[in-house]
């Protein structure tokens, strides 16, 4: 038996909008994968150690707040602390075109935002993690 | 080997990556885990079992905050199922533990059954061993949500919680063999429901009655407890704690303990043999083979207990 991806899919910050996560969460199980589903109200300190307890390949962030210029840095810099640099970010929600480019910038592999079909969103998962 | 010296240092991401190498098996996971199994042998391994809903996730949230007040840390792997048709899962019991964040006492490791069946991943002993060895000193093991006879659990823990809940059958269902059988200590969860008190009476009849034929096997000296919890709020918790703590000290006392440890060494061998002799039989006759008897099988023109004979000599 091969070895399976393990995605982390968190909600950071204070919204309480979690039918994307879910709806994310089960596409990728229904693509195979392990999903670790963390629930609402995460804070990056959070997530960061449930990675790192979880050996996950990538975790996806679901944030609807508007707070993801403060909260997404600060993920990423957590999994570079705790040595997890392998860890690709990806980050789902209303995410404004402008803030984009920042966001690739500090280390966020893609970024998905209303519409996007789950079957893109689990062809680029699968494509970040085997190394591409 | 890197990996075994920094887990015996405490190190929780060689921890997490060598979970990873015992889940997907292999030579290197087989390496570490017999340069680990030295350090095993102190943690109270205590199990969680129950129906899906009756809140094991909840209940053993809160049971890792007692067992941190009371100075002990605390290992937890939380099994849920993996679907059979994608090989997916989705394991969501972090969602009811996140008062265990930032606790460095605390380990939590979300683990899928990857086809088991028995409310366990194959896994998950040898994922105990390794917390064992990492020196988590209680390791928590939460099952999938289980019916009535996924019962590996019993072989894994030295305690064994069943996790009940008001409204989820009559009094016959706690007369059936499988889960109820297994319990060191029976939970009646969500207490501030209908029925709770009724719930709480059948079990302890069906308890009485099995105690007056307890058969060879069963140790009539402990009499496993039916506690009522809300575990929401905490409310008899304290008590699961106590009924935990007072069925560790009767195996030590009873020497039940070091029973325990051999049938589970035993179970642990024979799992072992079976999964490396069908490798190797494997092997030998290859997949082919095994594909062209089971076509064979299928078609009629043989059955599986000839199969097995010729696939053998």
């Amino acid at each position: 038996m091969g070895e399976r991806l393990r995605v982390l899919i968190a909600k950071p910050g204070l919204d309480g909008h979690d039918r994307g996560a879910k709806v994310v969460a089960r596409a990728l199980r229904d693509a195979g994968m392990e999903v670790i589903y963390t629930g609402l109200r995460q804070t990056p300190e959070m997530i960061v150690e449930a990675a790192l307890q979880e050996d996950v390949d990538a975790v996806g962030l679901s944030i609807l707040s508007g707070a993801h210029m403060m909260l997404v840095p600060r993920v990423i810099q957590g999994l570079r602390e705790a040595g997890l640099d392998h860890v690709r970010v990806f980050v789902g929600g209303i995410i404004p075109d402008e803030d984009i480019p920042a966001l690739k910038e500090a280390g966020v592999e893609a970024i998905f935002g209303p519409g996007t079909s789950t079957q893109t969103i689990v062809e680029a998962v699968r494509r970040a993690c085997s190394g591409g | 080997m890197e990996l075994v010296p920094r887990i015996l240092e405490g190190d929780r991401r060689a921890l997490a990556r060598l979970i990873s190498l015992i889940e997907d098996d292999g030579p290197p996971a087989q390496a570490a885990l017999a340069a680990l199994y030295p350090y095993t042998g102190r943690a109270h391994v205590v199990g969680v079992t129950g129906a899906p809903g009756t809140g094991k996730s909840t209940l053993v949230n809160e049971l890792a905050k007692g067992f941190r007040r009371r100075g002990s840390t605390v290992g937890i792997i939380a099994v849920d199922p993996t679907s059979p048709f994608t090989g997916g899962a989705l394991l969501g019991d972090r969602v009811r533990m996140r008062d265990l964040a930032g606790d460095p006492g605390i380990f939590i490791r979300s683990m899928a059954t990857r086809g088991s069946l028995g409310g366990l991943a194959r896994a998950t002993g040898d994922v105990v061993k390794v917390l064992d060895a990492a020196g988590f000193a209680v390791i928590l093991v939460e099952t999938v949500g289980v019916g009535q006879a996924e019962v590996d659990i019993a072989r894994t823990a030295h305690t064994t919680v069943v996790v009940e809940a008001p409204g989820l059958g009559d009094d016959v269902q706690a007369l059936k063999a499988g889960l109820m059988e297994i319990a060191d200590i029976l939970v009646v969860n969500k207490a501030d429901q209908p029925g709770a008190a009724q719930t709480a009476r059948a079990l302890e009849v069906a308890l009485e009655l099995g105690r007056n034929n307890a058969g060879p096997g069963k140790d009539a000296a402990w009499r496993p407890p039916v506690l009522k919890t809300i575990a929401l709020d905490g409310s008899g918790v304290a008590e699961v704690l106590d009924a935990i703590a007072a069925h560790r000290a009767y195996l030590e006392s009873s020497g039940l303990w070091s029973h325990r440890e051999q049938a589970r060494a035993r179970a642990d061998l024979i799992g072992a043999l079976e999964r490396e002799l069908l490798a190797r039989l494997l092997v030998q006759v290859g997949e082919e083979a095994l594909e062209e008897w089971a076509a064979r099988i299928a078609r009629r023109e043989a059955d599986v207990y000839t199969a097995v004979q010729a696939l053998l000599r």
